[in-house]
């Protein structure tokens, strides 16, 4: 039962709106069957288990997967680099996380993501004023022309690698992306394979970037990383090479998601859309109940437990593989009122949209202030923009879901901002 | 049927045009008016506040006013709603009368009620020589007035500041001299720092805290005296282990006392322990028999608490006066099926030295403790107490995200040692220690939780009325 | 503009200290300390930290003058006595 539930899920061609098969999920806030991982799909277990000392985030404590077909290649991690602290538990989590976090954010670095706002400001303008210089406003894909661009021109400019490098790690961070969906029909051996080079060539190429640095420090996060010597001393280069590659790929294949699935929902949505326009204050809840309602990661298919532990009645064994859905606790009946609307009014909002925990989503506020400048200039520029395509074509992900293109049209395209 | 129509009639004629007066006009009496406004209580509300000021927060005045980087006159609490209240600020009440259903006020009116609420909460102790403790430069910390009184003399930039007791209080008021540059002694009767809220081995880390950041600490001694210049000003302090510090300000940090001397005679339980009430915030009578109009809530109530053996808890924190005043509120305006019971979970926090320390529970309960995670040594842990196999507490140190899982293991009654491994589980964690709380009997600088036992009256106390 | 944190709740994600860095700040790596009346001009940015804050415990009072300088649906007016007016969340 589970099983196929998760086939399902997995399966491309529910990709579109899996939010049905997580309301059957939830009948069974924790499935498992047969040696499949146990999965848990309600907001107070989740939260529950996201703040559970007893759960692991490391893979070397999850018992083998055997002949679990939905198991992922038990080392996609491959040898090239060792893990970042997206799979560490504390200390090392917490340690590398302090130190990444030294360079970006309070309390060492209090300003540095309120002060890219006119940075973000001036980028979203620059791609919107290309929208508008193509003069092919009848097919508009605000993935490829938006949505994808503008992250990761951020991420670049702050961690310091050359835009122009882009067409090259953008492959590699396609192949890590995928290395974390749990894709059934895979060949794990070759995907593993296909996974580990493409964290070879990421590593060397940023390996190269940081000897440089080190030699050229910038004020990028990139020679922050690779010349810090806080109280917890320095990364070793393999440290500082597993977290910019974590930076990275995170800021490429997250916030295009949130951007993507939020044009989306406004344009399903015109009155919230013609509300945006007037106010664009109001893309700020918007922001919130879209990490709700379209969370741009799924779901998180990488924890253990430590200990047997009970869930919901449950009993869950040392080493089981846990499956937090955390789009399915966000629709979750039993923690929000009428789950299945869009509602940017909605008061009551602590979603599981970037975790919660020790690992909640390092980049948060750098993706909040994106999304929020992105949809609410869009909003404001784009004049009766409408879908050419319900549903859109989406990546083949699960786990980090959003369209692949969102082909629009609109009638022009309105100067920015003096 | 007929009855129950009735009693249905008082309650919404109570509703309609009742009195309610709150006596104690800070959090917990704010945030009980708005409750009641909440709840559709149209009648009229009178809040009776013995400080000049409409409700503030306290927390900052310890933290970010001593630092400087908030005014004391900035710390007004925001409104979650209009109240539409009678302000009667800076009177005091001086007596109850319960028979008449008055509260007298020191400017000599009186006001009636249907029903009271009484937060009147604590006051600092004051220094116990009073002439001493009138000398310029020697400070309590409760108020806004206080907080900014002290604060401007440590903008003076004293020689030296003597803090004099190291509870919560006391670390914090140390670690904002510390940044501040200022030479800092602290004088702690007890063993370490913090010892009767978290016991010894925690007390060893916040002992290690204060002189790792230049805090001369002197643990195990007593303030005898204090001693002025000849201008009133106080110059030096004089230790029981013979020694002298010279400070130019002094801040006695000796805990708190309950306001309740207003209430002697009224026939209500009220004590230098505070007013007993029932888990629904109804207050005892000093026979023991529980009041139907007079409820009570924050820092001044004693309240039995299931999860802790129904002992009476006094509880100085700023979360239980949040929740005990929304549910005496509610209670207030309920019929009795409808009451709740204020099951708090007892949780506070502290920001001292850069560190976060936060505990959910009740330690001083706790015979043993485990560190479960992380490493005292590293300052980044959390700890469990034990309380005759179950866990009773806990605390972190910068780690607090894992808190909730423990809060739930409190409700839960879950055993004690823990069976279950952890993340960042240390050698060290494998073993319980003995928590090594000081002998109760013998008083600490400020413990913020206080088990006192099981009689409502409060009997066992000498009652000294206030001067 | 007055505020207060429910420092129970926080858990130290410190999204108001990176979206509002001049009202809230990080002691460490997990104490917030913050300016419990923040200056009107302020507003914007304490309006995404409350909004961010994923527990919730950021409690913003608007006062009258700052509903007097802005036009916006999303405040709630408040009949209030003494200074008391709406409050967000």
């Amino acid at each position: 039962m589970t099983q196929a539930l998760l086939r399902e899920i997995i399966d491309y061609a529910n990709r579109a709106n899996p939010y049905p098969l997580y309301e059957e999920l939830r009948k069974t806030p924790v499935s498992h069957d047969g040696n499949g991982p146990y999965v848990v799909s309600t907001y107070y277990e989740i939260q529950s288990l996201l703040h559970d000392p007893r759960i692991s985030s490391d893979s070397r404590n999850l018992k083998s997967t055997g002949d679990d077909p939905l198991g992922q290649s038990a080392d996609d991690e491959g040898t090239a680099l060792p893990p970042s602290f997206l799979k560490l538990d504390p200390p090392d989590h917490d340690r590398l996380r302090r130190m990444t976090n030294r360079p970006f954010g309070p309390p060492h670095s209090p300003h540095r993501v309120h002060d890219m706002r006119d940075e973000l400001h001036g980028l979203v303008d620059g791609l919107i004023d290309n929208i508008a210089a193509t003069g092919n406003l009848d097919r508009v894909d605000l993935v490829d022309q938006f949505a994808y661009p503008f992250p990761v021109s951020v991420i670049c400019r702050l961690l310091g690698v050359p835009h122009e490098d882009e067409p090259r790690f953008h492959v590699w961070a396609e192949t890590l992306a995928a290395s974390l969906d749990p894709d059934p029909d895979a060949d794990p051996t070759r995907r593993g394979q296909g996974t580990a080079d493409a964290r070879m060539e990421l590593g060397m190429y940023l390996a190269g970037l940081i000897e440089e640095r080190r030699k050229n420090p910038g004020d990028d996060m990139l020679s922050q990383l690779a010349t810090a010597d806080g109280p917890d001393g320095a990364m070793t280069t393999m440290e500082a090479l597993s977290t910019s590659a974590l930076l990275l790929i995170a800021g490429h294949e997250t916030t295009v998601n949130l951007i993507t699935n939020g044009m989306l929902t406004l344009l399903r949505h015109p009155d919230v859309l013609q509300r945006l326009r007037k106010e664009p204050g109001l893309s700020v809840p918007i922001v919130e109940e879209l990490l709700r309602y379209e969370p741009p990661v799924q779901l998180l298919p990488q924890r253990t437990t430590l200990s047997d532990i009970e869930v919901a009645g449950v009993n869950i064994p040392k080493g089981a593989s846990l499956w937090l859905i955390l789009a399915s606790g966000n629709r979750d009946p039993k923690r929000f009122e009428n789950p299945d609307r869009f509602d940017p009014d909605r008061k009551d909002i602590q979603h599981l949209g970037l975790g919660s925990g020790i690992h909640s989503c390092f980049g948060a506020p750098l993706a909040r202030q994106e999304a929020q400048m992105a949809l609410s200039e869009l909003a404001r520029r784009l004049e009766n923009p409408r879908l050419l395509e319900d549903p859109p074509p989406y990546r083949q992900n699960a786990v980090l879901r959003g369209p692949r293109h969102l082909p629009i049209a609109c009638d022009g395209v309105l100067p920015k901002a003096a | 049927m007929t009855g129950e129509r009735i009693r249905d009639g008082a309650l919404e004629h109570l509703k309609r045009e009742g009195r309610i007066v709150i006596v104690g006009a800070s959090l917990a009496g704010l945030r009980a008016a708005e409750t009641m406004r909440d709840k559709g209580f149209a009648g009229s509300l009178t809040l009776i506040g013995d400080e000049p000021h409409e409700p503030y927060d306290r927390p900052p005045l310890s933290k970010q006013v001593l630092l400087g980087n908030a005014l004391a006159d900035h710390t007004a609490l925001p409104r979650r709603r209009a109240i539409d209240a009678d302000w009667r600020l800076g009177v005091p009440a001086t007596g109850l009368d319960m028979t008449a259903r008055r509260v007298r006020l020191g400017n000599g009116d009186e006001v009636e009620y249907d029903r009271l609420l009484i937060a009147t909460g604590v006051r600092a102790r004051p220094w116990p020589n009073e002439e001493e403790g009138s000398l310029q430069g020697v400070f309590v910390l409760r108020t806004r007035d206080d907080g900014e009184g002290l604060q401007r003399a440590l903008a003076d930039n004293p020689r030296r500041v003597l803090v004099i007791g190291a509870g919560f209080t006391g670390s914090e008021i140390a670690s904002a001299c510390r940044e501040r540059g200022l030479n800092v002694t602290v004088a702690e009767r007890g063993g370490a720092p913090l010892v009767g809220a978290l016991g010894g081995v925690i007390g060893e880390v916040a002992a290690e805290m204060h002189r790792e950041h230049g805090v001369d600490l002197r643990t195990g001694v007593m303030v005898t005296a204090l001693e002025g210049d000849p201008s009133g000003r106080v110059r030096a302090a004089h230790l029981s282990d013979g020694s002298t510090v010279e400070a130019d300000v002094v801040v006695v940090s000796l805990g708190a006392q309950r306001n309740t001397e207003w209430l002697a005679g009224s026939g209500l339980g009220a004590g230098p322990r505070g007013i007993a009430c029932d888990a629904g915030c109804r207050a005892f009578d000093i026979r023991g028999i529980v009041t139907d109009d007079i409820y009570v809530a924050g820092d001044v109530a004693r309240s039995p608490h299931a999860l802790f053996g129904y002992q009476f808890l006094s509880l100085e924190h700023w979360g239980n006066a949040v929740a005990q005043a929304d549910t005496a509120a509610h209670n207030m305006l309920s019929e009795s099926a409808d009451r709740r019971p204020h099951l708090w979970v007892p949780a506070f926090w502290s920001s001292q030295f850069g560190v976060n320390i936060k505990s959910v529970g009740v330690p001083p309960m706790g015979t043993e403790i485990l560190i479960t995670q992380g490493s005292l040594a590293e300052r980044r842990f959390a700890a469990v107490y034990g309380y005759q196999g179950r866990v009773i507490a806990a605390v972190t140190f910068d780690n607090c995200r894992w808190l909730p899982f423990y809060e739930h293991q409190i409700e839960s009654t879950a055993p004690f040692p823990p069976p279950f491994a952890t993340v960042d589980r240390r050698p060290e964690g494998n073993k319980p220690l003995p928590a090594d709380f000081p002998d109760p009997s013998v008083p600490t600088h400020g413990p913020t939780i206080t088990l006192s036992g099981y009689s409502p009256a409060d009997r066992k106390m000498t009652f000294t009325p206030g001067r | 503009m007055r505020l207060v944190v429910d420092l129970n709740r926080c858990q130290g994600y410190a999204q108001c200290a990176f979206l509002a860095p001049d009202v809230f700040a990080m002691h460490g790596d997990e104490s917030l300390l913050y300016n419990p009346e923040a200056p009107a001009e302020q507003r914007e940015d304490v309006v995404r930290a409350v909004a961010a804050c994923p527990v919730g415990a950021i409690l913003l009072e608007l006062t009258d003058e700052d509903m007097a300088g802005m036009v916006s649906q999303d405040t709630v007016a408040g009949a209030g006595a003494a200074s008391a007016s709406g409050g967000a969340r």
